[in-house]
């Protein structure tokens, strides 16, 4: 039997604690390397160059395009007749956070359901960027992800980070990079039950913070709108200390504990991200209502699987939205109209999209992002689907995720300046029988290779040999 | 591979099948004169039929590894009538379709899916795949929980071009229950969407999911070795029980009392019904090799098999197929040791591979899957052709059900199971532009008429959509 489940240390995952800056883990080669002759995906959207060129150095994109001069002195790698892009950023995962996800306690830090703490939770000291799960990602030209915490007790998960898949031991590009909360079905159930009840929590828990932050009430009133959510991403780089100590004072009338109340205080101040799950129409709208009572929070959407049927409403808004690319069954009642042609809808009506695999064995299959993309350009051949163009596709596990995480500038494409995260592919990336042949994270060559490229190797052949197999090494 | 007898066997007792009653003794009962009805919820399916249709222009990929450039097939009563090339004609008012060098290939099997028995939505009161209430239940019959309107067959018709599939039971038990094979038809029952005169299957399963199910209520099993003592009390007593029933069935006497649970095993053992056994790890795959050989019954697929790549020579001496993903892993130990190369190695060691789902979206992409394989094994030196990885698609998989005499491969008179394709199967920006089942054109990308709407899905919001 197994053991009964206890209150375990890894259930309090990082409590804010961190002194660390914007960026940890910048690792940068000081090498200069130009790609040759390749294929060239900027990533931003746009189609490939063929016969493009890509400079990297001191860890950065120099340029990236047709007629890039080769500067003296750089390792010149020819990709002719190769595809070279930037390196595939996981919209929405939980990368890193569990090596076996079932039967394997102690290798699993998705699960915090014992934990007294819940929007304070970071997932940063979770992370392992020695998991075989990241080595895998690496393996398949997945250089970033964002990563959620998966909510226990409460609604709202706590501080997911963006992280790299470089082999070495700084996995963080950035803690704390938003908070995650659970709105719909998933959130009800945590909240007592039911959509009504999590709106109050909700709005409870950001009434705490505010207190907390000696901030104002200041909800729109009558008839003023809801400004569209500007482009930027906010991100308050260091926490304030100061609402962990005794002499911030708090009201009585409290549910959440300090720690999880200092956490959402930079969520109702608009200055750290507010990523919310929801699929269904209807929550769409109700969150996105929120923002009349918290005029400054900065949401994006995760999921959103009915979104195409308030497309125009979520346009008007200015969130992004993060959505599982291939959701076409009605797999539960808040998913009801769920089709293929939603992000392709979404695009259409001018809704700022990314991909992410949603609650889609998040920890492990990020490397199918781009199969999935592959299948929304296939969309453009049914007739009556919304499919999406090849480079539109592309950026969609690349600059897209980024830039719905306030990292746009940092990741997700080749544009100069743009950190030098970059794959060599043996054929177009969005199809099935392509793969990395090199791969560059901060301008560092990665290995490809893993735990299952070293099964590989050993079982090519069954035949019987002068030793077992385990001296194949 | 072999093809089981089981099938022709099993029509002759449905021949001579009555309900267990009537019997008319003359002079004295006469030996074996009582015979359990092996087919009471018979399969109502009558195809749809349609115009004697004329595909020419395809490359055809034939599904047994056959491939033909400006191909041309012809379907005529529900049956292919011709495979050929440029010159086939086409008779009398035949629809004839220029496939301007897509592909055409068998319908897509899919040996290992929940649709029906886990539909979507996915609620508690929709969760019927798993009598987890004892690790012996070979009474239980998937076909009974399968609900007809879940939207998922439909996706798996018009995105995936599946035509034929297998329904499971799940595997927290290590009996887990009779399997059923559907073709992929709209059907107000079960039974109109049965797979006329498929055999049945057993599905088994070691590993983690029994002994994780039982030992955590703290009952056996609660290890591997409680599995496989479990498993192997359960076949010594269908051995009693199948030669009480040989023995009343030769010599007559007193009836002996009819155990459904122990029908079905007397099933396997008699070669009728076809065992799949949901098996991750190499070790446990030989472990239930010689469970199959102790007890003297056939194996006919190793379902998920991560490792079978580490014994695919045991599958191909004992002729066992691999129902595999192509890039499954780790999701629990026993999938820890998963790798891209499976299918691939496992074809190339001369075993049966076949691309399976388990899952009501991966049953939407399996050639993707395949492609990812074939892919996969190109890197690492084993080449397999477009047209031989279409066997782990459809004639692999139809043998494993014991259908391939129907189903499974353009070869004329099969069935008229058939899908044309956008582009190449291959590749990840091709769906399916038509498909047939049994001659019928059930799906059309062109013309959302042919689009299958489940009674769940009308009046909701998405109704009719392309999905």
């Amino acid at each position: 039997m197994r053991p009964a489940r206890r209150l375990s240390p890894i259930g309090m995952i990082g409590i804010v604690c961190g002194l660390a800056g914007a960026f940890i883990g910048y690792k940068a080669s000081a090498q200069t390397v130009a790609i040759t002759n390749g294929t060239v995906v900027i990533g931003d959207g746009s189609e490939p160059i063929q016969g493009g060129t890509v400079v990297v150095r001191n860890g950065r994109i120099v340029a990236a395009g047709p007629g890039v001069a080769i500067p003296g002195g750089a390792e010149v790698i020819d990709a002719n007749g190769k595809w070279v892009t930037p390196g595939i950023v996981a919209g929405f995962s939980r990368l890193g956070l569990a090596e076996v996800d079932l039967g394997a306690d102690g290798s699993d830090d998705t699960d915090t359901g014992n934990s007294p703490f819940s929007a304070a939770i970071d997932v940063t000291p979770a992370v392992n960027p020695k998991a075989s799960t990241i080595a895998v990602s690496r393996t398949d030209g997945v250089t970033r992800a964002v990563v959620a915490p998966v909510a226990g007790r409460s609604i709202f998960a706590g501080q997911g980070a963006v992280i790299d898949t470089g082999d070495d031991m700084e996995p963080i590009l950035r803690a704390r990079a938003f908070q995650f909360v659970e709105m719909g079905e998933g959130g009800a159930g945590r909240a007592g039950g039911s959509r009504s009840s999590t709106f109050v929590l909700f709005r409870n828990a950001l009434r705490e913070a505010r207190d907390l932050g000696g901030l104002r009430y200041q909800p729109l009133t009558g008839r003023q709108q809801i400004d569209p959510q500007q482009a930027e991403v906010p991100y308050e780089e260091q926490p304030n200390p100061n609402l962990l100590s005794r002499d911030a004072r708090r009201s009585e009338d409290v549910l959440l504990t300090r720690f999880d109340a200092a956490a959402l205080v930079p969520v109702v101040r608009g200055r750290q991200l507010l990523l919310v799950h929801v699929e269904r129409a209807s929550d769409i709208l109700n969150v996105l209502g929120l923002r009349r009572e918290f005029p400054s929070l900065k949401i994006a959407l995760v999921g959103a699987s009915e979104g195409w049927t308030v497309a125009d409403r979520i346009a008007d808004s200015g969130v992004w939205v993060i959505a599982s690319a291939l959701n076409d069954l009605p797999a539960s009642f808040e998913m009801l109209a769920a089709t293929q042609s939603n992000i392709g809808r979404m695009r259409a009506a001018g809704v700022k999209v990314a991909i992410g695999t949603i609650d889609d064995d998040d920890t492990r299959d990020v490397r199918n992002q781009r199969q999935y993309a592959g299948n929304l350009v296939a969309l453009a051949k049914v007739p009556g689907a919304a499919g999406l163009s090849w480079g539109e596709a592309f950026a969609m596990i690349s600059s897209r995720p980024a830039e719905a995480v306030g990292l746009g500038r940092e990741i997700g494409s080749l544009a100069t300046g743009r950190r030098g995260d970059v794959v060599i592919w043996s054929g177009d990336p969005l199809e099935l029988d392509s793969a990395p042949e090199a791969v560059w994270i901060d301008g560092v060559r990665q290995p490809l290779d893993n735990h299952q490229t070293r099964l590989r190797d050993r079982y090519r052949s069954l035949e019987r040999k002068a030793l077992p197999e385990a001296y194949r090494k | 591979m072999r093809t089981k007898g089981g099938l022709a066997r099993l029509a002759a007792v449905i021949a001579v099948a009555g309900l267990s009653a009537c019997v008319a003794p003359k002079e004295k009962p006469k030996p074996g004169a009582i015979r359990i009805n092996e087919n009471p919820f018979p399969s109502t399916y009558h195809p749809y039929g349609g115009v004697p249709t004329l595909i020419r222009n395809a490359t055809i990929l034939d599904g047994e590894g056959g491939r033909i450039d400006n191909g041309s097939i012809l379907l005529v009563n529900g049956k292919i009538e011709a495979v050929g090339g440029a010159d086939l004609g086409a008779p009398e008012g035949a629809a004839v379709i220029d496939a301007g060098g897509k592909y055409v290939t068998p319908g897509i099997i899919d040996v290992h899916s929940h649709l029906g028995d886990y539909p979507s939505p996915g609620t508690a009161s929709h969760s019927d795949g798993n009598e987890a209430t004892s690790p012996a239940r070979p009474e239980v019959w998937a076909e009974h929980s399968v609900w007809p309107q879940d939207p998922g067959f439909s996706r798996a018709l018009a995105n995936g071009g599946v035509t034929s599939l297998q329904i499971l039971p799940g595997s927290a038990n290590l009996f887990g229950g009779r399997s059923v094979t559907l073709k992929n038809v709209p059907a107000r029952t079960m039974q109109g969407m049965k797979f006329p005169g498929a055999p049945y299957g057993l599905k088994m399963a070691c590993g983690e999911n029994p002994k994780r199910v039982y030992g955590s209520k703290n009952q056996m099993p609660q290890t591997r070795m409680g599995n496989i003592a479990y498993v192997r009390q359960t076949w010594a007593k269908a051995v009693e029980y199948d030669r009480k029933w040989d023995k009343y069935e030769k010599v007559g006497g007193e009836i002996p009392v009819r155990d459904l649970a122990m029908d079905t095993l007397r099933g396997v053992l008699d070669g009728k019904i076809l065992v799949h056994n949901h098996c991750y790890r190499a070790d446990e795959m030989a472990n239930m090799i010689d469970v199959a050989k102790e007890f003297g019954y056939r194996i006919a697929s190793f379902q998920h098999g991560v490792e079978a790549y580490k014994v695919a020579d045991l599958m191909r001496e004992n002729g066992i197929c691999g129902a595999l993903w192509a890039d499954w892993y780790g999701f629990k130990m026993e999938s820890y040791d998963a790798i891209n190369e499976n299918l691939a190695f496992v074809h190339n060691a001369g075993a049966c591979a076949i691309v399976h789902s388990d899952d009501a979206n991966g049953i939407q992409r399996l050639n993707q899957e395949a492609a990812k394989a074939i892919a996969a094994g190109r890197r690492a030196g084993v080449n397999i052709s477009e047209e031989v990885a279409w066997t782990w698609l459809s004639s692999n998989s139809a043998r494993s059900l014991g259908i391939f005499d129907q189903t499974g491969s353009l070869k004329a008179g099969k069935m008229a199971d058939v899908v044309l394709w956008n582009g190449n199967p291959f590749s990840a920006y091709t769906r399916p532009d038509k498909v047939w089942i049994d001659g019928a054109l059930l799906y059309d990308a062109a013309n959302p008429k042919l689009r299958p709407v489940s009674d769940f899905e009308l009046g909701q919001p998405g109704e009719g959509d392309v999905k």
